[in-house]
């Protein structure tokens, strides 16, 4: 039996290459969700406007978001507007741009779920109070339903660090592409590397994904 | 915007349309049958089996597709596990699937009020009779929703396939945008055939969704 390739990640530099590919993705899906999440409170207030035209449009904007595939959007966003428009978008920048777009609906539709589940009767006892609209969700209506938000958000964080591994398609380097050049380089004298580094991977998406959704279950129950 | 390439395309997507929806669907009914075993285990407190089951669940939630097909069909064959690539797509839907039904399957029985059980045990209904008569056809109802859901998200998925060399929609228009370089309408035929796919299933699902409703008893 030859070796199944956990010695080859010990060799030089190549298991902090894979962190450092870990760390990218984390990077790019950590501003992707803080973008998603400041502007998923926007259009999730948006969301219950009583303006139909509005709604709608949001709607259909939701309904993009879910149907297309996020490796369509890259693929759109990357090789498509570039060449319609003829500018120079960074890999990188695509990948935030599509996963914002992406986290911001899924995350407006989780506010719009919040909102819609606080009681009228919380919005028109602050309007007989005299409050403004801007005052009734940010001093009433928000603090209300961060509690439920709170734990769907952190959901949308493991979401989105799964989703990264997808931008190996656009040649990011990333966790899985460093796992490919580590492989390939390795291929003449540890031909079955592909199996302890690929587990590896596996074990390090898991390792930090589960305690994130981890501590989302456990929130959800004790604020429930 | 060039409509000759586009119907001199057509043909490649369509066999890769029916490709991507033939291993889509074969994942999704895997994934069905995978999560409603779990879930019943899970539901029943089988001793032993449930842990393992629970592991299986966190660590398929917990990863993502791209990196399971890379394990299973480059990582596998070292250790004598060789799968082909329609295999290894349908398995691995079906397992990433599997754990999100199950999820989806246990709350929807765990919805069901005990005192419903507890009055069709009173009623002199056997274990078997509570489950199917009553446990079953409500717990089924609360949980369509999550299971459409899942097939929208399943279906989507897909999309990596051309990872493991499944000629699938993405495939094919990587492949043929690398070799005429047609961008625009290579990607526009993407999204209008990814529509073709998904969107009679959210219709139905909102559809469905609606009639249940409907159905629902109470409230």
């Amino acid at each position: 039996m030859q070796s199944l390739g956990i010695d080859v990640l010990f060799k030089g530099s190549n298991f902090m290459r894979l962190l450092e590919g870990l760390r990218t993705a984390v990077r790019i899906s950590m501003i992707s969700v803080t973008i998603s999440i400041l502007s998923g409170l926007a259009v999730g207030v948006l969301m219950t406007s009583k303006n139909r035209v509005l709604r709608l449009v949001f709607r259909v904007y939701l309904e993009i978001v879910r149907i297309m595939p996020q490796m369509v959007l890259l693929f759109i966003v990357y090789f498509g507007t570039t060449r319609v428009f003829g500018w120079n978008l960074g890999a990188e920048l695509s990948a935030i741009i599509v996963f914002s777009f992406w986290g911001a609906a899924e995350m407006g539709d989780l506010v719009r779920g919040a909102l819609v589940s606080i009681p009228r009767i919380q919005y028109e006892s602050s309007f007989a109070l005299g409050m403004t609209r801007a005052q009734t969700y940010l001093h009433v209506i928000l603090p209300q339903s961060v509690r439920r938000l709170i734990p769907l958000s952190i959901n949308l964080v493991t979401r989105m660090i799964k989703t990264t591994s997808l931008v190996i398609m656009i040649g990011i380097v990333e966790v899985l592409k460093v796992a490919q050049q580590i492989i390939e380089a390795n291929r003449r004298n540890s031909p079955n590397a592909a199996f302890g580094v690929f587990a590896v991977v596996f074990l390090l998406y898991f390792l930090i994904c589960w305690p994130i959704s981890r501590l989302s279950t456990y929130l959800e129950k004790r604020w429930s | 915007m060039n409509f000759e390439v586009i119907i001199a395309y057509l043909p490649r997507y369509w066999q890769a349309l029916l490709l991507t929806i033939r291993v889509g669907w074969q994942g999704v009914f895997l994934s069905l049958l995978i999560g409603a075993f779990c879930a019943i285990i899970i539901y029943l407190k089988v001793p032993i089996l449930r842990r393992v089951i629970r592991c299986y669940i966190e660590l398929f939630r917990n990863t993502p597709l791209l990196v399971q097909l890379f394990f299973m069909y480059f990582a596998l064959p070292k250790i004598g596990v060789k799968f082909s690539p329609d295999f290894c797509g349908t398995l691995g839907l079906g397992l990433l699937g599997g754990a999100y039904m199950a999820e989806t399957l246990r709350s929807g029985l765990e919805n069901v009020p005990p005192v419903q059980s507890e009055s069709a045990q009173s009623l002199g209904m056997t274990p078997l009779q509570v489950f199917g008569h009553v446990i079953l056809p409500q717990a089924i109802n609360t949980s369509v929703p999550g299971v459409l859901a899942n097939v929208i998200f399943l279906l989507k998925e897909t999309s990596v396939f051309s990872t493991i060399s499944l000629m699938d929609l993405m495939f094919t228009a990587k492949d043929l945008i690398a070799m005429y370089a047609r961008t625009i309408e290579c990607l526009a035929m993407l999204v209008v055939f990814y529509l073709l796919m998904l969107l009679p299933v959210s219709i139905l699902g909102s559809l469905l969704e609606r009639r249940l409703r409907y159905a629902e008893f109470g409230d």
